[in-house]
C-alpha cells in the first residue's frame, strides 16, 4: 500500500494556529438603537490587543458577545479555536468585566475555589495564596469579599479572571476603580500575561496605559470598526518641526524628498514616512547647512494615541480635523 | 459537577445571608407558641364541659393543620424571597457575569440554584415539620397518619412556590418576583377556600374557582394533600357535611393525577425559565 493517510492530528497541527479572538460580522440592536454595527476584528495568540473608543461606541457590547454573554443578531465568534456557542470555548478563558461583583458572603480564596471548579481546574490553597498575593490581596484570602472595598474587589476580579492559566484574559476597564499604585501593577500584569504568551483584549478608557502595553488597537466608533492596527500603523506618522531662515529652492527641495513638507513662515514641519531610519533627520539637517540654510531650532514629534483617537473619530464623525 | 457547584453555593448562600437562622428563630417562636398552647388543650373546660382526651387529639388534629398552615408560609416565603433575587438580582448587580462567562451552560447554573433551593426548601419543611409533630405528641399523645405523605406534599408545595418564584425573577425585577410569587400563593390558598365554600354550598361555578385556580398553580391542591395526611381520619366523620367549607380540613387524599400534574408543572414552569434565561442578554 502507499502511504498512509494523514490522522485528524496531523492535519490539524498542519494549519495555522487560530487565534485566541476570531469575530466577524457583529451586529447587535437594543430596540431602535444599533449598538454595535458589523464589527469584525481578530486578537493572535500572546497579542495584547487595546479596544478604544468614545463612551456607548459598543465596546463592552463586542465583549458581552464574544464571551457569549449577549446575543448578536448576526456574526460569529471563535475563541481559541472553538465557536462561542460551545461552552468549552471559554475553558481557558479569563474575563475581568466592567461591573465586577462577586459573592459578599464568600471569602476571596473561596470566590477563587468556586471559579476553579466551574473552569474545571485544580486549585491548591498555595495557588489561590499566590494568585491573591499577585494581585495585591496577600493575606486577606480569609476576609469576605462584602467587606472589600471597590478597588479591592477589582483586584480580586483580576485575580478570578487569573484562575485556571487562561491562554486569553479579557479585562473590560480592569483599573476604573484602582489608585495609581493599582494602574501601576494592572499594566505590569498586562505585560507579564504577554511574556507568557497570553492573550489580552484590553477595553480602557485610560489611551496612555493601552499605549504602553498593547500591540495592536481596534478603535470603535458608533458601533463600527473606525480604525484598526498596529501602534506603528496608527501612530507611524514620525514629524520633524524645523525653525529655519533662507530657505530656497533646494532645501525645500532636500525636505520634500524626506517627507511631506508643510510651512507657516519660517517654521517647516516635514512628516516622515514609518520607514526612515534614525539617521534620517541628522542627514536632512546635515544636507540643509550645508546648503546654507540656517537651522535654529529641530523638534522631533511623535502623534500620540490620544491625538491619533481623537483626529480618528473626529473623521468619522464627519467633522473633520480640527 | 457544574450543577452541584451552583447547589452548594445556594445552600451556602442561605446559610451565610442569614437565612437559615431567621427561618430557625420564627420556627421556634412557632414551636414554642403551638407547644403551649396544645398543653393546654386536655382537661380544657369549655361550655360543653371538658374535653375528654379523644376529643383533644381530635381538637388537635386540626390545630396541627392550622400551625403546619403557618410552618407552610414560612417555608413559602423563606424560599419564594431566596429564589426571587437569584437571577434577575445577580444580572442586575453583575454577580452572574464572571459566573456564565465560564465553560458552563446556563442550564446547568439555573439547574444547580433550583436544586440547592429545593433541598433548602425541602429540609427546612422535614424538620420543622417533625419537630412540630414531636411538640404536638408531647402535649396531647396525636402523631399524624401519614407524616412522610403530608410532609411529602408540603415540601412539593415549597417546591412549587421557588419554581415559580424562579421564573418571575427571570421576567421580573427581584423584589418583585418574590412578591409576585407569595401573593400568587395566597391569592390560590384563598381561591382554594372559596371553591371548598362553594362545594359545601353545592354551587358548582364558584367550586370551580378553586379547581382551576389548583390547576393554574399547584400549591393549595398539595397543601390539601398534606392537610389530609395530617388531620386525624375521625375527624371527617365528627364534622360531617361541615368538613367542606372549613379551611383547615380536607375531605379527599390527592389523586396519583393530581400528583403527577403537579411534577409536569414543575418541570413546564422551570424548562420555560431556562428558555428565557439562555436567551438573556447579561
Amino acid at each position: 500500500m502507499g502511504s498512509a493517510s494523514p490522522t485528524a492530528a496531523e492535519l490539524v497541527a498542519g494549519l495555522p494556529v487560530s487565534p485566541a479572538v476570531w469575530c466577524s460580522g457583529l451586529r447587535k440592536r437594543y430596540r431602535r438603537r444599533t449598538a454595535v454595527d458589523g464589527v469584525s476584528f481578530t486578537v493572535g495568540r500572546g497579542e495584547v490587543v487595546g479596544l478604544l473608543g468614545p463612551n456607548g461606541a459598543g465596546k463592552t457590547s463586542v465583549i458581552k458577545m464574544l464571551l457569549g454573554l449577549v446575543r448578536p443578531d448576526a456574526g460569529e465568534v471563535m475563541l481559541l479555536g472553538a465557536p462561542n456557542r460551545e461552552p468549552r470555548s471559554r475553558q481557558r478563558v479569563g474575563y475581568l468585566p466592567e461591573l465586577f461583583r462577586y459573592q459578599p458572603w464568600l471569602t476571596a480564596a473561596e470566590v477563587l475555589a468556586l471559579h476553579a471548579r466551574l473552569a474545571r481546574v485544580p486549585l491548591t490553597d498555595a495557588d489561590s495564596r499566590e494568585r491573591l498575593g499577585v494581585v495585591g490581596l496577600g493575606g486577606r484570602d480569609g476576609d469576605r469579599v462584602g467587606g472589600f472595598s471597590k478597588g479591592m474587589q477589582q483586584r480580586l476580579g483580576l485575580a478570578v479572571a487569573l484562575v485556571g492559566h487562561p491562554e486569553l484574559v479579557v479585562l473590560d476597564e480592569p483599573t476604573s476603580a484602582m489608585d495609581p499604585l493599582g494602574r501601576a501593577d494592572v499594566r505590569d500584569l498586562v505585560l507579564q500575561l504577554r511574556e507568557r504568551g497570553v492573550a489580552v483584549l484590553l477595553n480602557s478608557h485610560l489611551i496612555g496605559e493601552v499605549e504602553r502595553v498593547c500591540d495592536r488597537v481596534v478603535i470603535l466608533d458608533s458601533g463600527r470598526v473606525a480604525a484598526s492596527g498596529t501602534l506603528a500603523e496608527l501612530l507611524g506618522r514620525h514629524e520633524v518641526r524645523l525653525h529655519l531662515t533662507g530657505v530656497d529652492g533646494r532645501a525645500e527641495a532636500r525636505m520634500r524628498a524626506a517627507g511631506a513638507l508643510t510651512r507657516e513662515a519660517d517654521r517647516f514641519t516635514v512628516v516622515l514616512p514609518g520607514d526612515e531610519d534614525d539617521g534620517t533627520v541628522p542627514r536632512l539637517v546635515a544636507d540643509l547647512v550645508d546648503l546654507g540654510v540656517a537651522v535654529h531650532a529641530v523638534e522631533p514629534a511623535r502623534i500620540s494615541l490620544e491625538e491619533r483617537l481623537l483626529g480618528i473619530l473626529r473623521d468619522s464623525s464627519g467633522e473633520g480635523p480640527r | 459537577m457544574t450543577v452541584l457547584t451552583i447547589a452548594g453555593l445556594t445552600l451556602r448562600e442561605a446559610v451565610r445571608r442569614r437565612v437559615v437562622w431567621a427561618l430557625a428563630v420564627l420556627t421556634l417562636a412557632l414551636l414554642g407558641l403551638s407547644g403551649w398552647g396544645f398543653s393546654k388543650l386536655a382537661g380544657l373546660d369549655t361550655e360543653f364541659g371538658d374535653l375528654t382526651s379523644g376529643q383533644a387529639r381530635l381538637v388537635a388534629s386540626q390545630l396541627l393543620n392550622l400551625v403546619m398552615f403557618g410552618l407552610s408560609l414560612i417555608a413559602a416565603l423563606g424560599t419564594a424571597f431566596l429564589a426571587g433575587p437569584t437571577v434577575s438580582g445577580e444580572v442586575e448587580s453583575g454577580m452572574a457575569l464572571s459566573v456564565l462567562a465560564r465553560p458552563v451552560r446556563r442550564s446547568e447554573v439555573l439547574l444547580g440554584k433550583w436544586l440547592g433551593l429545593v433541598v433548602f426548601g425541602s429540609a427546612y419543611v422535614a424538620v420543622a415539620g417533625l419537630a412540630q409533630f414531636a411538640v404536638v405528641h408531647w402535649a396531647v399523645g396525636y402523631w399524624p397518619p401519614d407524616p412522610a405523605t403530608g410532609l411529602a406534599f408540603l415540601a412539593g408545595q415549597t417546591i412549587v412556590l421557588l419554581t415559580l418564584a424562579l421564573l418571575l425573577s427571570s421576567l421580573i425585577s427581584p423584589m418583585a418576583s418574590g412578591v409576585v410569587a407569595v401573593g400568587l400563593f395566597g391569592a390560590t390558598w384563598v381561591a382554594g377556600v372559596v371553591g371548598g365554600v362553594g362545594q359545601a354550598l353545592g354551587n358548582d361555578a364558584v367550586t370551580q374557582v378553586g379547581t382551576v385556580s389548583q390547576v393554574l398553580l399547584p400549591t393549595d391542591g398539595l397543601w390539601r394533600g398534606a392537610m389530609h395526611a395530617f388531620q386525624d381520619p375521625a375527624v371527617l366523620s365528627f364534622f360531617e357535611t361541615e368538613a367542606a367549607g372549613f379551611p383547615f380540613l380536607s375531605e379527599n387524599p390527592l389523586s396519583a393525577a393530581y400528583v403527577l400534574w403537579a411534577v409536569a408543572w414543575v418541570a413546564m414552569v422551570w424548562g420555560l425559565t431556562a428558555l428565557l434565561f439562555a436567551r438573556r442578554d447579561v
